[in-house]
């Protein structure tokens, strides 16, 4: 149950682009969460949504993205999403593969509305 | 409109824990973050572990929990400095506790920091606390599915050992199993089985400690 830190932690990363950006309005922030990265989506938005509850940026939406685990194989250089927790390459069946995805845990991307500079 | 802004939520820990790991080259410093269930044996584990080296070298751990310092006063019985992070509910240590308990420990390398994590196989996964190695235990008294329920520990640990082998008469453990199932989340995943008890499986734990310490002298040289 870490997720009020992630929380905040993502809330911080909209405070700093909000200072630097006086009188934008923040409409959504956009995360990558990977399915290694033990974060559970609903405890996440509900900790955001009590964090941003009667602040400035109560009406902020969470937008995730959640991203599976992927594998890059080092004999052929295929890429593939891991099914059923098989890591052996689709394409030649090696078993040489590394992890590419699924541990994802950024801040990708704000939705913003900035004031009309008028001239 | 929209603003690309791509950068680590845990971009402020990751920071300190880079602070971390530099000045852990620069002392020469091998820390672990060792990370279980609870009840699963970090402190008996330390506790042997401690009472292995001789006074001449420098040891010091930092235990982590959420009330008591019971686990401090068990481990400070070995003459070396222990520190209690009470955490006071957090569910995980992070990189600004460590840079600041280390701080006031006064805790100076060369040697070995071991950080016991709080007992939980979910929340310390996520933060780096500028350590050489996660190491994950799991008891013979939990289920050999384990790894296949906390993907995300078992993946990022380098070392998975199981404690408490010397019940394993007694109880439905396949140890077989148990590291196959590690194996599907982490090929490459190491694996020690011990006894915290009778001492079983000690020697390998300490030497592969040994080798990891070497090979970040190996590292340390190369970049220097």
């Amino acid at each position: 149950m870490h997720e009020v830190g992630i929380a905040a932690s993502i809330l911080g990363s909209v405070e700093a682009e909000a200072r630097r950006r006086p009188g934008a309005h923040f409409q959504a922030v956009g995360v990558r969460i990977g399915e290694l990265a033990n974060v559970d989506k609903e405890a996440l938005a509900f900790a955001f949504e009590a964090l941003t509850r009667n602040t400035a940026l109560a009406n902020l939406r969470l937008e995730v993205e959640w991203c599976l685990r992927r594998q890059r194989c080092l004999d052929c250089g295929a890429e593939f999403v891991v099914q059923k927790l098989n890591l052996n390459c689709e394409t030649c069946g090696s078993q040489k593969t590394s992890c590419i995805g699924g541990t994802e845990l950024d801040v990708a991307y704000l939705e913003l509305e900035e004031p009309c500079v008028k001239l | 409109m929209r603003e690309v802004i791509e950068k680590k939520v845990l971009n402020e820990n990751d920071r300190l824990a880079g602070e971390l790991r530099q000045r852990y080259r620069d002392e020469d410093i091998l820390c672990v973050n060792i990370i279980s269930s609870p009840g699963s044996g970090k402190t008996a584990m330390l506790e042997r572990t401690l009472a292995s080296f001789h006074q001449g070298i420098s040891l010091a751990v930092l235990t982590g929990d959420l009330q008591t310092d019971n686990d401090a006063k068990r481990l400070a019985r070995y003459g070396f400095p222990v520190r209690q992070i009470v955490t006071g509910g957090t569910c995980h240590l992070d990189a600004r506790m460590v840079t600041r308990h280390l701080d006031q420990m006064g805790f100076r390398g060369p040697g070995i920091l071991f950080v016991e994590n709080v007992g939980n196989l979910v929340c310390p996964s996520s933060y780096d606390l500028g350590e050489a190695a996660k190491i994950v235990l799991l008891s013979v008294t939990e289920g050999e599915d384990k790894p296949l329920k906390y993907p995300g520990i078992f993946h990022r640990a380098s070392l998975m050992i199981l404690t408490k082998t010397d019940l394993l008469p007694h109880v439905e453990f396949d140890p077989k199993l148990a590291l196959e199932n590690a194996r599907k989340i982490h090929p490459e995943i190491e694996y020690i089985a011990l006894s915290s008890r009778t001492r079983e499986g000690f020697p390998e734990w300490l030497n592969w400690l040994q080798g990891l310490r070497e090979k970040a002298h190996q590292e340390a040289a190369a970049i220097s």
